[in-house]
């Protein structure tokens, strides 16, 4: 490490505010600069969104005419209408109504029992540890980050062979499988900087593998159990390559349907309605983050395999 | 640390049970799946699978294939961007917002948000601005710069930068919440120090803190190539591949040739390359992280 330097240069003030309460940059010209470029950068992350939030909300023409920049001259909920219950998606003229609906159902079972499944796995790797349960961690881990391509090919046999393919209840499948490792990542993480004395003290008072579980690991999962929810959520409502691979078209999730609106080549393209249509598919996530954005960011940031 | 417990055999075996479906399912899911699609790599499997072996014949096509050429450049192209790009815009946005800036948390929240949204989200979204009939370009004609052109979305040759700037937006802000992290556990009394001996606030930045964000960078590293690797959904709903092949990405590529293209053992082959791609960043990582650990 590199060892900090001796404080006699002190005298050698070049300028910089001394030390203490306030720190560098009390000018005013650089902070005002710093904050211009800051909201810049905001006016960058934000411009998308003013654009399907906006286009959403005007006729069509106002955008073909060029307008697309522009506030609604014309405010109307037209789009909004057509892309929930009217427009056609792939066969059907029935919004996205029904696929936002597909998601739902395929997003809570998913999150429910991958998140149960790993916090079990979590609290055994860390608090009942065997021989090679690091590399066994390490072997489910890696299911984090296979590309799925991979697997697509045998899934689909193994969809049709359990007589599931083609339905919500295989994607649930789907994605308990793949989420599993992430949710085992989590808790394994957290629990094992949980004290593992106060199971020790529980099992000599006799309390089994569960009773240890449900009275003293659960109860002290809250964060770490809204992570994950989180993450499997935002993830699995999320996923395209899946969702693309294995469903039909009764049973597809939202991203593939409003992949399906957008993409379709017939007829006049309705860009208010694509907009409309972007906003409904995100606005289940957004509403997560914003509501929860802090444990949004710390699965992100356990995502990355930090402990 | 081992071992809390001893004795009775129902508690040396019930962990263990608890544990077996994820185990199991790890192993026929994950690796009976990819020891299956590495066999089917060496069949001559076209719609269906078939067990014909044909040895390296698949991987052989795919070499000669100009698409996969095409794909394997754009791969190439778009990760070395994507991650350049990002950890560049990154590490500037979390060295502005470290100086004690009004309302970090607000700006924060806008940096990241395009992160909770769908890939196909995005891809619609910059799909349509892009678009030089309705797009950007248009507008900026409609504003009176009437010899403004951006068409990349439509050139074979630049189209697939327009990947690389809807994905920067969406990724950027996690690059910089890591980088954030990072910089907030940097040792105070250290940086005092450098500062109380005069460094410029650019010298302490060099020499100092990015340094010691180097596990930072390597963990959004690692997020960022595997991230392009499989990056499918983006590329589906921007370009959809095109124009022509000028987007396609190994991804893309392995998708159209197993299930619509019918030529499963070449499609098994590509994704064989994407998962050896990929493992060979990740298990290096996965590797050292668990033997610090212990």
């Amino acid at each position: 490490m590199a060892t900090a330097p001796t404080s006699e240069a002190v005298t050698a003030g070049t300028g910089t505010p001394p030390p203490g309460g306030k720190t560098r940059a009390s000018v005013n010209i650089p902070r005002i600069v710093l904050y211009v470029i800051l909201g810049l950068f905001c006016i960058y992350y934000l411009l998308p969104l003013y654009v399907m939030l906006s286009n959403s909300l005007k006729p069509l023409n106002e955008i073909t005419s060029g307008g697309m920049m522009a506030l609604p001259s014309d405010w109307t909920l037209a789009a909004w209408r057509s892309a929930w219950s009217e427009a056609q998606v792939g066969v059907a003229a029935t919004g996205l109504k029904p696929y936002f609906a597909n998601s739902f159902f395929m997003v809570i079972p998913a999150v429910a029992i991958a998140t149960l499944l790993g916090a079990l796995n979590g609290y055994v790797l860390t608090k009942w540890r065997f021989r090679g349960d690091t590399i066994l961690f390490g072997l489910i881990l890696f299911g984090c980050f296979i590309p799925f391509q991979i697997v697509l090919i045998p899934m689909a046999r193994a969809l049709g062979f359990l007589n599931i393919s083609g339905t919500v209840s295989g994607l649930i499948f789907v994605h308990v499988i793949y989420g599993v490792s992430f949710s085992t990542l989590y808790f394994r993480n957290y629990y094992a900087a949980f004290p593992t004395e106060l199971v020790r003290a529980a099992q000599i008072d006799g309390a089994g593998f569960f009773t240890i579980f449900y009275r003293i690991l659960l109860p002290n999962s809250g964060p770490i159990a809204v992570v994950c929810v989180i993450w499997l959520f935002t993830n699995i409502w999320n996923d395209f390559l899946f969702g693309a691979s294995f469903s039909d078209f009764d049973s597809q999730p939202m991203t593939v349907a409003l992949n399906n609106l957008v993409q379709s080549s017939t007829g006049v393209k309705e860009y208010n309605v694509h907009f409309a249509g972007a906003i409904m598919a995100a606005l289940p996530t957004l509403f997560v983050y914003i509501v929860a954005g802090r444990f949004f960011v710390r699965g992100l940031m356990t995502g990355s395999v930090k402990g | 640390m081992a071992q809390p417990m001893t004795g009775r055999s129902l508690r040396d075996w019930l962990p263990k049970l608890v544990l077996s479906p994820t185990v199991a399912m790890m192993a026929i899911f994950v690796y009976g799946f990819i020891f299956f699609t590495t066999y089917l790599s060496f069949t001559d499997s076209r719609m269906l699978p078939s067990y014909e072996w044909v040895g390296f014949d698949n991987y052989a096509t795919l070499f000669k294939l100009r698409t996969w050429d095409i794909a394997v450049n754009n791969l190439l192209i778009f990760g070395g961007l994507y991650i350049g790009i990002c950890c560049l815009l990154g590490l500037t946005l979390a060295i502005l917002l470290d100086q004690k800036i009004r309302a970090e948390g607000f700006i924060r929240t806008i940096y990241l948000y395009p992160m909770a949204l769908s890939f196909i989200v995005t891809g619609v979204a910059w799909k349509w601005f892009l678009d030089p009939g309705i797009g950007l370009e248009a507008v900026v004609q409609g504003w009176g710069w009437e010899s403004f052109e951006f068409d990349w979305i439509k050139d074979r040759d630049m189209a697939i930068y327009t990947v690389v700037i809807a994905a920067v937006w969406q990724t950027s802000g996690f690059v910089m919440a890591t980088f954030l992290a990072g910089l907030r556990g940097i040792d105070g009394e250290m940086l005092k120090a450098a500062e109380v001996d005069g460094a410029s606030t650019f010298a302490l930045y060099r020499r100092i803190v990015i340094p010691q964000l180097r596990p930072a960078f390597l963990s959004a590293f690692v997020v960022l190539a595997h991230m392009a690797i499989k990056s499918y959904d983006l590329v589906v709903a921007l370009t959809n591949g095109g124009p022509g092949t000028a987007t396609e990405v190994p991804a893309t590529f392995m998708y159209s040739y197993t299930f619509t293209r019918n030529q499963m053992g070449v499609g098994a082959a590509s994704a064989e390359i994407m998962l050896l791609t990929i493992a060979a960043v990740i298990i290096p990582y996965l590797w050292s992280e668990l033997r610090e650990k212990k």
